[in-house]
């Protein structure tokens, strides 16, 4: 059996040696930038000293995580990162569906494309400028601190240096970049729908609210359903780059997610092997929540990832 | 009869309103850039005196805000850094990501399932800031631009959009190449390339404006300035507001522009992908169609 195997794989080497030889590049890249990582999560379990390496470091077990989980900062950023995760998922992914249906539903094709060439534009912003003209409009004297003071009739103040202004401006930005981009994928979907199955419906004698229940929606849910995965899967990753742009301390009780923890442990108080640990904990969270939503989806609804 | 005529009417109330949510929308989409594209062109003390909306050139049209920037040797640096990350980027990711797609996509290759698995997996789980930074660090590629284009070179959905899309290319044409005397990589790079060059163009798009606005790596792995992309020194512009100008030549007249430096260079590093995309748009529609529904 075994050398059975060999002589198959050995034929499969000389009939396409060039495709094993191409495979190289990858396979090193695969390696060296993605399993070395994967091994070196152990320093997560190492007061690891760069000069040493992973295996000069002194071990220390769990050390770093009960340092993490019985430290004050577990709470906060843990609270933090569900906080702005799930408040993400609550408005942010409906947003682009529901866009998408009103959109389906204007008739004029010329008024329809500039719209949606207009709803794409903030996607192409970059996430520094993106940042940047929030700082500009939130700071004392910008046009939303101005625009809130007078709805509140309190003077404009820099709302970025509010804890309590945090959530909102992340979440509202958010979908402010990616309303458009995001509709994308169902509108294409949704131009896909069987045009006889409404026709069919309205000489049954169903209104558009009815069609859209009972055709648009259920004709779009499989996409729904993968855009859903994809989300739940980065659930604790989403948005480092640009808390780590707008946070300040002033701001960290709500601010501070585990990513940005994990970056400032790791390159600001260079505490290697515990930021690790942090950031460990965040990756398996992660794994676990992408293979149970996936696990729930293919269950319910036969669309699945893997 | 009359039933119908309700109906009607409703609906013509819905889209009435429908519209103008739309057009709302746009207006919220597209106001905040006309903003800084006009404040960017406005008399300095009139912008900084403003607190609202501004939708004409306050004051007198002026270009010295640009003539500031365009002054600010950094800025010229960080754009240079950017093309040449851009453009690197894009030859070293397309070339791989078409040996990924065209090998993966072999049924000949007995290896190409367990490749596969290498490369999902990496969608599952990852080692995370502090241990890539480490192989970063070991390869000796802190602080050269290496370090920009290396550690990006492949990615996952590229590969499987790739892959797809030579999929649905039939075998006979690479059978009838082998046949008249093709080799591999003649097969791959004049055959198979020329038919999936839709989606080639819509992965070169995908990484240039990604590269293009890209900065974190560039956090981890750079300290030297003059291997920075444009949106490190974004950064310290507008977020860190870091002063523009060495104290040398901070006269009063030039201190006046000051405020108008973030909206020029805000201009000067978006205009372009603004000017590019709507012309490109059909092509990231079918990208991103391919990507997330066959993936």
């Amino acid at each position: 059996m075994k050398k059975g195997f060999l002589e198959i794989a050995v034929k499969d080497i000389r009939r396409n040696k060039i495709l094993y030889l191409l495979s190289i590049p990858i396979i090193l890249w695969y390696l060296i930038f993605c399993y070395r990582p994967m091994v070196g999560v152990l320093m997560a379990f190492q007061n690891f000293n760069p000069v040493k390496g992973i295996l000069g470091s002194q071990w220390v077990g769990m050390k770093h995580f009960v340092d993490f989980f019985t430290g004050i900062y577990a709470w906060r950023t843990i609270r933090n990162t569900l906080a702005l995760s799930l408040l993400d998922l609550i408005f942010n992914f409906p947003a682009p569906i529901i866009f998408a249906l009103m959109l389906n539903e204007v008739k004029n094709r010329y008024f329809k494309k500039t719209v949606q060439t207009i709803s794409y534009m903030p996607y192409f912003i970059s996430m520094v400028v993106m940042c940047g003209i929030i700082v500009d409009f939130t700071s004392a004297g910008g046009i939303i601190s101005t625009l809130v003071a007078n709805l509140t009739g309190t003077a404009s103040q820099n709302l970025l240096g509010d804890p309590a202004c945090f959530r909102p401006i992340y979440i509202i930005s958010n979908i402010w970049q990616g309303l458009g981009y995001g509709s994308i994928i169902y509108i294409a979907a949704l131009a896909g729908v069987d045009q006889e199955l409404y026709e069919a419906a309205t000489i049954d004698g169903a209104g558009r609210w009815k069609q859209t229940l009972h055709i648009t929606i259920p004709s779009i849910s499989s996409t729904i359903i993968i855009m859903l995965i994809l989300k739940m899967g980065s659930m604790l990753s989403v948005g480092s780059e640009k808390v780590l742009l707008l946070y300040s301390p002033s701001t960290y009780e709500t601010s501070d997610i585990i990513s940005t923890y994990v970056y400032r442990m790791g390159f600001e108080s260079y505490n290697y092997g515990f930021s690790t640990a942090v950031g460990l904990f965040n990756s398996v969270v992660n794994t676990i929540f992408l293979l149970t939503t996936n696990y729930f989806a293919g269950k319910y609804s036969e669309t699945s990832l893997f | 009869m009359a039933m119908v005529e309700k109906k009607s009417l409703s609906r013509k109330v819905f889209q009435f309103f429908n519209i103008i949510l739309m057009v709302l929308i746009a207006f919220v989409c597209f106001i905040p850039i006309w903003h800084v594209l006009m404040a960017s062109v406005s008399d300095p003390g009139l912008v900084d005196r403003s607190n609202g909306l501004i939708l004409t050139p306050l004051g007198s049209f002026s270009l010295n805000g640009y003539r500031y920037v365009l002054s600010y040797k950094n800025v010229w640096i960080g754009y240079r850094n950017t093309l040449v990350y851009v453009v690197a980027q894009c030859l070293i990711t397309g070339v791989l990501t078409v040996i990924a797609g065209y090998i993966l996509s072999r049924k000949r290759f007995r290896f190409r399932k367990v490749l596969m698995g290498i490369i999902t997996f990496t969608m599952l789980f990852n080692g995370g800031m502090i241990p890539t930074y480490m192989v970063v660090r070991d390869l000796h590629m802190l602080d050269t631009r290496w370090a920009m284009l290396i550690p990006s070179a492949l990615n996952v959905f590229f590969i499987i959009i790739m892959r797809t899309s030579i999929q649905e290319i039939p075998d006979s044409l690479e059978e009838s190449a082998t046949i008249d005397g093709a080799g591999e990589l003649t097969v791959m790079f004049k055959i198979i390339l020329p038919l999936v060059k839709a989606t080639f163009a819509v992965i070169l798009l995908f990484i240039a404006v990604a590269k293009w606005n890209e900065w974190f790596p560039a956090l981890l792995y750079l300290s030297d300035n003059d291997l920075y992309p444009l949106q490190m020194f974004l950064r310290d512009i507008l977020i860190k507001q870091t002063d523009f100008t060495s104290s040398s030549d901070a006269l009063d007249s030039t201190q006046l522009y000051k405020v108008l430096v973030k909206y020029c260079v805000i201009v000067v590093s978006t205009l372009p992908v603004l000017c590019i995309y709507p012309f490109v748009q059909k092509y990231f529609v079918t990208g991103v169609m391919i990507g997330s529904v066959k993936g």
